[in-house]
């Protein structure tokens, strides 16, 4: 599927085919083309070239009236002049199901969402987390075949949507209905997928499951955006493995040591000094300079440590160690010639 | 010690003031709504009594003179003329005709603006639709004059798509469209305030959920953009009905609204006291009229 506005590519041979009852992830940074992607299925846009199939009929050409998919907006898009009951009833009443079934399945939806008897209020006197709710409930109550879910809980503080996050999973799950979640969070699509793919610049750079996605990240771009990495090219990867090539490592797979400890034949390991200790509650970050040029970030948990002990840390001549299999060859060599952290 | 009194002495006092001020926020409040507050008060609350207060006196047939005792003589009179209730009618019913019409055209021209005008385009129907208030309203109604004269343009463009000619100068009709152009406005942009509030995702939502474009419509954007037409509305009923200079240049003589009526009585007549007992039933009609319209929430959208 490919999707331009005018020069603008904003989605580029995009292939992708989601199971049944899955919960999968669109995970990317702003402007990448998930938002787009979720557009497309959802009928509001339609594709340059391409086609979406649902159920193996082509869709590409329906408006979003004549899909069986149904949307979460990012901003709810509660119709503010009628009450949550006439809100979550609104599919069920355009499609002229009677009064009394309709009553039934409204309440029903609204129990899902942990918000009975909720019918009579107006959508200015709840909460945002209730609105996500009913938002939901108004979707789900049509019993979609295919949910679509635009950055539903952008909006809420981080307990509620940690909260929310695990509720979604549950409701996702009772239900049985297919989830499309497009989100910008990592931490989020880690949680909440059966299956996740990875956008950058109108392109899937990786699709697969949480697991696999974490732990071997296909491209330097999925190992920096999903968690943080450690991308080594160049003369250090040399230096480290012996061999020519690009890869990355994860820095909570990174050990801090003694310098001068015996090396382990099964481990890599390399010199350095740390340069900055980042003290963060859980864990602490640590950011070391290698005797072979570049930095290297090690993630270490507090289980024994103090801020005291971490913070002294500072200056000191470190040995970093971290099993073989740990390393993540990875394309895209021709970046520069240097060890260098990728942002999360 | 004196020099360093006397310089901080002006600043010393502005400094005390607004201090003073600030610790009495509705004595500020007070200073800074008195004159607003006043001119209300004195300007549109007062005049009202007194119109009221003279409607309540009578004329003297003889003399002419007017006699300050309460009475409802003017109102009896101004019932009893069957010659007023037509007139009462005529001018609520071209208030209400030119409410629709102008509804009618707003509505469609202001979406476009709000959903689909490039900004360019938008920036240049608003020119649009605001340029006629730039110019004089004298003008503007000598223009419908001629306009709808019998030959006229608006004859002469009906003749050359093969219709008329008509005799619409001096009608109702001519009034009809004169009136309708000349308020436009003041419906176009309550209209357009209002459904530029309606976020494109509610349409979205309403066509997702399985929603046509005629039900997105009646159920989503016509609930939300009424209270928008109703306040545009009280501007166009309003103005229609205080009217008096429009029936007169493009009605002509036979078309008298109440404001002519109020006009003569109170111009030529000198009877005051039974134009102002007229001049009570627009205010009337107005005052029903928002009632109405607040109910539609015209309020909330001004």
């Amino acid at each position: 599927m490919r999707k331009t506005y005018g020069d603008v590519v904003a989605v580029d041979r995009l292939d992708l085919e989601v199971g049944a009852g899955e919960f999968f992830t669109l995970l990317g940074p702003s402007g990448s083309g998930k938002t787009t992607t979720l557009r497309l299925i959802a009928g509001f846009e339609l594709p340059t070239a391409g086609s979406v199939l649902l159920d193996g009929a082509d869709v590409s050409r329906l408006p979003p009236y004549g899909r069986d998919v149904n949307t979460v907006f990012q901003d709810y898009a509660l119709f503010p002049h009628m009450s949550v009951g006439d809100n979550v009833g609104y599919g069920l009443m355009v499609r002229r199901v009677p009064k009394k079934e309709r009553a039934a399945r409204v309440s029903e939806a609204l129990e899902m969402v942990r918000l009975p008897g909720y019918e009579k209020r107006r959508p200015g006197q709840l909460s945002g987390g209730q609105r996500q709710r009913i938002a939901l409930a108004r979707a789900l109550v049509n019993r979609p075949r295919v949910l679509l879910l635009d950055e539903p809980l952008g909006a809420l503080d981080l307990k509620l949507r940690e909260q929310m996050q695990i509720e979604l999973k549950g409701i996702q799950k009772d239900v049985g209905i297919t989830f499309l979640f497009v989100t910008h969070d990592q931490d989020e699509a880690l949680t909440m997928s059966d299956r996740m793919a990875v956008f950058n610049d109108g392109r899937i750079e990786q699709a697969g499951t949480p697991a696999e996605v974490y732990e071997s990240p296909a491209t330097a771009f999925v190992a920096g955006f999903v968690g943080t990495s450690n991308l080594i090219t160049g003369e250090v990867a040399r230096a480290i493995t012996g061999a020519d090539g690009t890869f990355t490592v994860r820095p909570e797979k990174i050990h801090l040591a003694e310098p001068g400890d015996e090396p382990d034949p099964d481990r890599y390991s390399a010199e350095g000094i740390v340069s900055e200790v980042v003290y963060l509650g859980v864990n602490t970050r640590y950011i070391v300079q290698l005797a072979a040029g570049g930095e290297l970030v090690v993630v270490q948990q507090n289980q024994a440590t103090s801020s005291m002990q971490a913070l002294a840390a500072r200056g000191r001549q470190v040995r970093l160690v971290w099993d073989r299999h740990h390393n993540r060859p990875v394309g895209g060599a021709d970046r520069k010639n240097e060890v260098k952290e990728i942002p999360a | 010690m004196t020099a360093s009194a006397s310089a901080a002495g002006p600043a010393g006092v502005r400094r005390r003031l607004s201090a003073f001020l600030f610790r009495r926020r509705r004595l500020k409040l007070s200073l800074l709504l008195l004159p607003p507050l006043g001119w209300i008060v004195v300007v549109y609350i007062a005049a009202l009594a007194v119109l009221l207060l003279t409607s309540l006196w009578v004329e003297d047939e003889l003399s002419g003179r007017i006699l300050h005792t309460f009475t409802l003589d003017n109102f009896r009179q101004l019932w009893d003329d069957p010659t007023n209730r037509t007139i009462t009618r005529n001018t609520l019913g071209m208030a209400i005709a030119v409410t629709i019409t102008d509804a009618l055209l707003a509505f469609p021209l202001a979406y476009y603006m709000v959903r689909l005008a490039s900004p360019r385009m938008r920036a240049l129907l608003f020119v649009g639709v605001l340029m006629p208030l730039w110019s004089s309203y004298l003008i503007k109604a000598y223009t419908w004059r001629l306009i709808t004269a019998y030959d006229g343009p608006l004859n002469w463009a009906l003749g050359k798509i093969g219709l008329g000619p008509y005799h619409i100068a001096y009608s109702y009709t001519a009034m009809w469209l004169a009136f309708s152009y000349m308020w436009l406005p003041y419906m176009v942009l309550p209209v357009y305030a209002a459904l530029e509030r309606v976020p494109a995702s509610f349409l979205e939502a309403s066509s997702d959920l399985g929603g046509r474009a005629w039900i997105t419509f009646r159920k989503v954007i016509w609930p939300l953009a009424l209270p928008g037409i109703a306040a545009g509305s009280i501007f166009t009923f309003s103005l229609t009905l205080g009217d008096y200079v429009l029936p007169d240049l493009v009605g002509g003589n036979n078309h008298d609204f109440i404001g002519n009526v109020i006009f003569r009585f109170q111009g030529v007549a000198q009877n005051v006291p039974y134009a102002a007992a007229f001049a009570c039933v627009p205010v009337v009609i107005v005052i029903a009229y928002l009632m109405l319209m607040k109910r539609l929430g015209a309020f909330e959208a001004l």
